[in-house]
């Protein structure tokens, strides 16, 4: 900051004047160079509304080195004059009596601020002897401003822990912050976007009363993840296509052995009031490894698992977790994908049950409007696929599937002939796509993802 | 979902009637169909080889309708006209009967024992006095290959051949012969081959060589002959050229051979019943209650309303006498339908999903947490809070990514392998979480240092213990990544780790660290983790190698401890 001293004389001289002033008369009234009245007028700037400056540029005329040198001593010619000797030169030499310095006397007058005296083409002429230079010089058009005073206050910059305790803020003034730039970003770790989401869907089910199903095994038998569903073995999901085979460990052991034959002979033969599929059904496709499609391998051993109970008691499962397929692969489809997955098991259940739980469940989730479309699984009857009416599209779009698992499933495993069991999937991926906008799966799972993307992602509020 | 391309115009004339596309959409999805897309041959050839072939092509309006894949009776024009007609009550329900031909026995196809090996089964049927327009022509020959595309899985399961009855005569033999003892002139070809010759002929054929495998392999291949020795077919590959049909065929002679019995009658049953009125297997029937449907559905509907419904389905139904039951005929065409659920649904259906009551379950709960995802859920939480980032990384990766890469032995990491992969990223389930980092690191090199990230996930480990012979294991892995190593900031976060699940530091009852070789790791900078005794993971200064071979520039020090002894 320019001294006090400078400042205080710089307002004094506003203050004086009506209307501004120039900073070059400034600098000419005080005695100092313009540069000094430059920064004084920027510091005093700086403080607030206490002046108002206003950049002008104007031209004028310099001497140049040699025109100054001329100004002073006189041009060449009449130094020439001057140094001849009283006595010594020829006749012929002495011509001139006298001389006028005409030169010299123009350069003075530019030197003393009167260049307007003379002509133009008396000044480009001297240009060109390279006497004179014009020159641009920026000024300030100084004006008081809304909160003009001619005190210099010093303004702080922060509040420190001296002045808290002499008290000493109270006289202070304090510089003004600029609002409108960005703050430090916090440094701080973050979540993953598509992992917050799947914190809220295992909040919804949670509040709706759903258990957690354990689905920590990628690795599951085709008896499990197909078989137990009643999907035949030449199903298409069942090919080297679809799904993901294991060479090593290459098949599986140790399956409840009657279950399995109840199993064979629903496929095979039927029971249970179906016809079955009719087809020679062999433990070698059951057997084969592979990584599991679908969640529902898991709700499968859990429906085992609860009609080897001695007294049936009604659940209510959910899980959230990897499966896997063998697909080509594009903006919307992975190899390996998150499943969600409810699962409601009572006595008496209706379709209208399963219609009603998807109404609450997507309403936690923002969606109230919804349709309900027939569709084919191996595994339930009836099927729907759920639809919900998307605004930002304008068009109705498939949010999820679902359906009541059908009695070749649940009587094989031994659940008591009145008890239904409706069921609904949906993948995790795709609401949070369009959550957050992203058009390509891989911007959003996978190592490709750009780190910026998961600093930057929003809180997850599913119904806002 | 298989799709069937149908011209607009032609099905509106079937239907009786025209439709707005949003009209036939509504009536598509009450029907559980869907209308996946408008076109005409002319959009689509312009988009797969450009406008300039397309310029010759039809701009006839086409349908394009997902139907479901185990509604075969809805795969041509004639089958969905008829669905659809039958649902909103234009007409009845068809029924379907056999008979005789008015001179004669019906024709015989006699099936030999040296079938046995390759293709057992074959059915056999005879449309008479079919006439063709070009159209229907066409539908006929689409609905056979959807069929073999679908429920024929590609000809494995089940072929389909058809042929001009009035070129050949009965009785018919399926049998299997040596591939050099079959000659016969294939369907549209100008000379006769021996069937050996003929799989070298078809190798490069773009359709064909799809079906070659079936049989390639075995010693002998199934083909059946007329009474006159004429071959009609070589299944499930090619026809024979001198009994091809065309659209002045009158009477159609059609074989089904399979390896699946029960897919071929099927089949068999779809052909016949979409293009005939003749056929040779009788209704079955199933009695069931309207309570049934009731409590299923979850609807209060009369017997004659669900009658009424699931007529309407093409499933005829009439009310028993007794008026205590629903007496519902099954036509062929709904090998759909195996169990009274099946029956239901379309009560279901008729009546409308949407307007259905949506009634709330009185089913009470208690809800659980599976205590391994809810100590997972606390622990990402404070990881963040400790200022490292989550990230989520593939649980499919190649061999190299976690072996060679972390300067590891293939054998001695107990992954688990993929038999089928299509790509190498697919080749093995990781063993660990830090190869998943790692590249998440070199796809983010331009962010600003010191990248630090983690990941709470399962990787797969081979298990002789389990039913399957693998398990997953749940893993903490963070990296710190900087212009030094930072050992003390991943030491540190092991501290803190070790803090939220209360072990204090202490060689008994609480967690170590001890100097540890591990070739993934500079040397003299790894030590291995125990908690109570036991050995959790490793922690240390990734080796310059394997830095490099993530086409990373920086130290790196990384942290991997197995969470589940802490349950």
């Amino acid at each position: 900051m320019a001294d006090t001293g400078i400042l205080e004389s710089l307002l004094r001289l506003v203050d004086k004047v009506d209307g501004g002033i120039d900073s070059q008369v400034v600098a000419s009234s005080l005695g100092v160079d313009h540069q000094v009245v430059v920064g004084a007028v920027k510091s005093v700037q700086a403080l607030g509304e206490v002046i108002e400056a206003e950049q002008r540029s104007s031209k004028h005329w310099e001497l140049t080195g040699e025109g100054q040198e001329i100004a002073e001593q006189g041009s060449h010619e009449a130094r020439v004059f001057k140094a001849i000797p009283e006595e010594g030169l020829s006749q012929s030499q002495l011509m001139v009596e006298s001389i006028e310095d005409v030169v010299r006397k123009k350069l003075q007058q530019v030197q003393m601020g009167h260049s307007s005296q003379l002509e133009e083409k008396e000044k480009n002429e001297l240009k060109k002897r390279k006497l004179l230079t014009e020159v641009t010089v920026k000024s300030y058009w100084i004006t008081k401003g809304s909160n003009f005073s001619t005190i210099i206050t010093k303004q702080e910059t922060e509040l420190t822990p001296e002045m808290i305790a002499s008290g000493s803020w109270k006289e202070k003034k304090f510089k003004p912050y600029n609002f409108d730039a960005m703050g430090v970003a916090p440094d701080s770790g973050h979540l993953h976007p598509l992992m917050k989401v799947r914190t809220q869907f295992r909040q919804i089910f949670l509040e709706m009363g759903f258990t957690e199903m354990p689905t920590n095994n990628f690795i599951e038998s085709s008896f499990w993840n197909f078989d137990s569903l009643f999907q035949p073995q030449q199903h298409p999901a069942r090919d080297q296509h679809d799904t993901f085979f294991l060479s090593d460990p290459a098949v599986a052991h140790d399956f409840p052995q009657d279950y399995l034959e109840r199993v064979k002979k629903v496929h095979s033969e039927g029971g249970y009031g179906s016809q079955g599929y009719k087809y020679d059904w062999k433990i070698e496709e059951a057997q084969k490894n592979i990584l599991r499609t679908h969640t529902t391998a898991v709700s499968a051993r859990m429906l085992y698992k609860l009609a080897q109970q001695e007294e049936f008691t009604p659940v209510k499962y959910f899980s959230i977790d990897r499966v896997f397929r063998n697909e080509t692969l594009d903006a919307t489809h992975l190899a390996e994908f998150h499943q969600i997955e409810g699962v409601v098991a009572d006595y008496g259940l209706t379709l209208g049950d399963l219609m009603g739980v998807l109404h609450q469940f997507f309403t936690k989730l923002g969606i109230t409007k919804l349709r309900f479309k027939p569709a084919y699984n191996p595994y339930t009857e009836p099927s729907m696929e759920v639809f919900s009416y998307h605004k930002g599209l304008n068009k109705w779009v498939e949010v999820g599937n679902s359906g009541v698992f059908r009695p070749e499933m649940l009587l094989p495993m031994g659940l008591p002939e009145g008890v239904s069991v409706i069921a609904w999937g949906l993948s995790l991926e795709r609401p949070t796509m369009i959550k957050y906008g992203i058009n390509n799966i891989r911007e959003l799972v996978g190592h490709k993802v750009n780190l910026q993307m998961v600093y930057d992602s929003p809180v997850c509020r599913l119904d806002s | 979902m298989p799709t069937v391309s149908v011209k607009r115009d032609l099905l509106f004339q079937a239907l009786g009637r025209t439709f707005t596309d949003e009209e036939f959409d509504e009536l598509c999805f009450e029907f559980g169909l869907e209308l996946d897309e408008i076109t005409s041959e002319k959009d689509i050839i312009s988009r797969e080889q450009g406008d300039q072939k397309a310029s010759e092509a039809s701009d006839v309006v086409l349908y394009k309708i997902d139907v479901p894949a185990n509604r075969y009776d809805l795969l041509c024009l004639e089958g969905l006209v008829r669905g659809l007609q039958v649902f909103k009550d234009k007409m009845e329900a068809p029924r379907y009967s056999r008979v005789n031909p008015l001179n004669g026995d019906p024709q015989r196809l006699i099936i030999t024992g040296e079938t046995a090996s390759v293709r057992p089964h074959a059915v056999a049927a005879v449309l008479r006095n079919i006439t063709f327009t070009p159209e229907r022509y066409d539908s006929f020959i689409e609905l056979q290959e959807k069929l073999h595309q679908n429920i024929c899985r590609r000809r494995t399961l089940v072929a389909i051949g058809t042929h001009d009855l009035d070129t050949i005569s009965g009785p018919f033999t399926y049998t299997a012969k040596a591939p050099d003892d079959i000659r016969f002139k294939p369907l549209n070809q100008n000379q006769e081959y021996s069937a050996t010759q003929l799989m070298g002929f078809y190798k490069t054929d773009s359709h064909l060589r799809h079906y070659l495998h079936i049989i390639e392999d075995e010693p002998l291949y199934p083909v059946i002959y007329d009474s006159n020795g004429i071959v009609l077919s070589m299944p499930p590959i090619i026809n024979g050229d001198h009994s091809k049909i065309s659209v002045n065929t009158k009477n159609v002679f059609i074989e089904c051979t399979a390896t699946d019995l029960t897919k071929a009658k099927i089949v068999l049953d779809m052909i016949v019943t979409m293009f005939s009125e003749h056929c040779d297997q009788p209704f079955t029937t199933e009695t069931l209650s309207a309570d049934y449907i009731n409590s299923k559905v979850g609807i209060n509907e009369t017997a004659e309303s669900i009658a009424q419904l699931l007529t309407r389905m093409c499933l005829k139904s009439e009310v028993t006498s007794d008026g205590a039951e629903i007496q519902v005929e099954i036509p062929p065409t709904r090998s759909d339908v195996i169990h009274a659920c099946d029956i239901m649904e379309d009560a279901a259906m008729a009546y409308g999903f949407n307007n259905i009551t949506r009634t709330t379950p009185r089913t009470y709960t208690v809800a659980n947490q599976f205590p391994l995802n809810k100590l997972t859920e606390l622990l990402r939480l404070d990881l963040a809070t400790a200022g490292f980032t989550e990230a989520l990384t593939f649980a499919l990766c190649s061999q190299e990514d976690i072996a060679d890469k972390l300067q590891k032995n293939l054998k001695d990491t107990k992954a688990v392998h993929i038999s089928n992969p299509k790509t190498a990223e697919f080749q093995v389930a990781r063993t660990t979480l830090l190869p998943g980092l790692l590249k998440t690191l070199a796809a983010n090199r331009k962010m600003p240092l010191p990248l630090k990230l983690f990941e709470i996930s399962d990787v797969v480990l081979r298990d002789e213990s389990t039913d399957v012979g693998a398990r997953n294991s749940r893993r903490l892995c963070a990296v710190y990544y900087n212009k030094t190593p930072g050992f003390e900031v991943i030491h540190g976060l092991l501290d803190r780790v070790m803090q939220l699940l209360e072990v204090k530091p202490g060689r008994n009852h609480g967690y170590y660290i001890q100097a540890a070789e591990d070739s993934t790791y500079f040397p003299g900078r790894c030590a291995e983790i125990f908690s109570h005794g036991k050995s959790i993971g490793r922690l240390g200064v990734l080796h310059p190698d394997v830095i490099n071979s993530f086409e990373l520039t920086m130290p790196c020090s990384a942290l991997d401890i197995d969470i589940e002894p802490f349950l």
